[in-house]
């Protein structure tokens, strides 16, 4: 470390933190009135049911989020074409032979040092470390899930032809209640994976003081250079 | 019975009704089938122009509970149907023939009118071991089935068991019972689901099919759209109740009594496909949720598995009878909890050195500033 000059680097672009913070609060919005769907509490309403509508509201929002949800995603996608290379679509799929090995030798290098703490010294990785990216893609396909069976239950409830693209899915599962089933056991999926997430940056932040937090917000992370 | 076969009304005349009697009567089928007003000039042509549809009526594994629901079937009066306007040729409960003489009709009903009798089809075929745990006069059901399945017009699975298996499918399984659609291929089937299915849509499927001699629009199970397009849920009049969130909490609680929704007490209307709420049973006069019970989602694909019928998730397999998908996802969040704990505490023993590391090498540029100002 010694002789060494921290610089910083502008690593995630506006798109990609808008969509960060805008997935983020979906995801929250989603889970929460997911399991309130999933498990209703007991509401002290009093009076004749057409005064309220309370769980319909709770259901309203969680409708609204999820297209919210299905569009920021479909624009991350997008993102991952045109925006920078640290928002780029191989940082999470890496599909050249050498890209693969690449990202698999700094994977097995972070489950050294990060991880298992095999390793103290810390690592250098400026965009997403290749384990994270792998594991983003993971969450890019648990985000596909959701909106597939989701759409897919809210087709017979809708005219619009989006939900009704994804109408396939709930012959195909067997039926509303496996669709439901499996729609509710992948939200575990998204509150284990923000537990270990959120742990994660305070971690690296900790550890290591490049501003990996900050960067979500400003979009800089902090290197360090040798001169 | 030589020359052209008789159309429905020309039947109908020889056994003294009015051109009246059989107009209304025309409009009791129409309104079964879900047909609107428009359409009844076209029922009326084809039972004015159309001979008596041929119709076989098989039974295999099933508790005839089908059949108890279509006898049941208030509005196009059922013995009309059966005895008059279709020509039920064979079916083992109903019918006063027995033994080779049964036989004989069911053959005589496949060879005369090949190509052009109805199959129906109540109750699932068992596919283990040959098909040998359901066997009528000598034959496997398996046989039977495809047999009457290659030459007929058009299929019609009753019920669950026909359309999904029904209880005979459920874990394990140990016949093998499947439902007709995965063992014949080529042939237009309607799947009529339900434990058993209301008699009303079991009627209003065959008034289509005799009406227009085509099958009625079908969703992706397979299931007339007319009646299975809409969820339990969607037509219960205690939906209110739950768009307000007012639940019944315990089966004999105050909320039960003033009628509240069910949903917490596992009531399947939200995943189910079918007319209860509309038709409701026995000449319309209730159906489970107005009864009290929720709904067990009886025309859905397993829903035998899908149990305990009291709670909305589905016991977890392999984990238990108690265990659901929550539980399950609390212990998995609570390891990730313990996990982010001990991760925690491992990085300030491991990385103890690298954190003071920094800290210190912060430290004198503080210092140098200080010196400056000073």
């Amino acid at each position: 470390m010694n002789g060494a000059t921290i610089e910083r680097v502008y690593v995630w672009q506006l798109p990609v933190r808008l969509y960060h913070w805008v997935n983020a609060a979906c995801v929250a919005t989603l889970a929460v009135t997911g399991y309130m769907i999933g498990r209703p509490m007991t509401v002290p309403v009093i009076g004749e049911a057409s005064f309220s509508y309370f769980f319909g509201w709770v259901r309203f929002i969680h409708f609204v989020a999820a297209f919210v949800f299905f569009f920021n995603f479909l624009g991350r996608i997008y993102w991952g074409f045109a925006g920078n290379r640290y928002a780029h679509w191989d940082q999470f799929l890496p599909l050249t032979p050498r890209l693969l090995r690449k990202q698999w030798r700094e994977a097995v290098e972070v489950m050294k040092v990060d991880i298992l703490q095999a390793k103290v010294e810390p690592m250098e990785s400026v965009g997403h470390n290749a384990l994270a990216g792998w594991t983003y893609f993971l969450s890019f396909l648990a985000f596909l899930f959701q909106s597939v069976t989701g759409f897919g239950m809210y087709a017979a409830m809708s005219d619009a032809w989006l939900p009704h693209m994804f109408a396939w899915i709930v012959p195909l599962m067997g039926g509303d209640f496996a669709v439901r089933q499996w729609h509710h056991m992948m939200m575990w999926f998204f509150i284990v994976f923000s537990m270990i997430h959120v742990y994660l940056v305070f971690y690296h932040d900790y550890v290591e003081g490049r501003g990996v937090i900050s960067s979500m917000a400003g979009g800089w992370k902090f290197v360090e250079r040798r001169k | 019975m030589g020359g052209a076969p008789l159309s429905i009304w020309e039947q109908a005349r020889l056994q003294g009704h009015s051109r009246r009697d059989f107009l209304q009567f025309c409009s009791w089928l129409a309104a079964a089938a879900g047909i609107q007003a428009s359409g009844l000039s076209q029922v009326v042509h084809a039972l004015d122009t159309k001979p008596r549809l041929p119709v076989v009526w098989f039974h295999f594994q099933e508790c005839t509970c089908c059949s108890e629901s279509f006898i049941r079937s208030s509005h196009p009066i059922v013995s009309d149907i059966i005895l008059d306007k279709i020509s039920l040729d064979y079916t083992e409960t109903l019918q006063a023939a027995a033994g080779h003489q049964a036989e004989a009709a069911l053959h005589e009903t496949m060879t005369k009118h090949k190509g052009e009798y109805l199959m129906l089809v109540e109750g699932s075929v068992p596919s283990e071991a040959d098909g040998v745990y359901c066997c009528i006069a000598g034959r496997t059901a398996l046989d039977i089935v495809r047999e009457a399945a290659a030459d007929a017009k058009a299929i019609v699975a009753w019920g669950s068991c026909a359309s999904n298996g029904c209880i005979q499918a459920s874990r394990p399984n140990p016949t093998g019972a499947t439902p007709i659609h995965q063992l014949i291929s080529g042939k237009p089937t309607i799947n009529v689901p339900g434990c058993p299915p209301i008699a009303e849509v079991m009627a209003g499927t065959i008034v289509y099919l005799l009406a227009f001699e085509r099958i009625p629009q079908l969703d992706g199970l397979g299931r007339p759209k007319a009646f299975y397009s809409r969820r339990v849920h969607d037509t219960c009049y205690r939906r209110p109740n739950y768009d307000a969130g007012l639940f019944v909490e315990s089966f004999d609680d105050e909320n039960a009594k003033r009628g509240y929704c069910l949903y917490k007490m596992g009531c399947r209307g939200p995943v189910t496909y079918n007319s209860c709420g509309v038709i409701r049973w026995n000449n319309g006069v209730s159906y489970p949720i107005q009864s009290g019970h929720g709904c067990i989602g009886c025309s859905e694909a397993s829903f035998w598995d899908n149990g305990p019928f009291y709670r909305h998730l589905a016991s977890f397999p392999g984990f238990g009878i108690e265990t659901t998908a929550d539980t399950v996802g609390v212990a998995v969040g609570a390891v990730t909890a313990a996990g982010i704990a001990a991760h925690a505490i491992t990085t300030n023993i491991r990385k103890r050195k690298v954190i003071a590391e920094g800290i210190s090498e912060s430290t004198p540029a503080t210092k140098g500033e200080g010196e400056s100002h000073g």
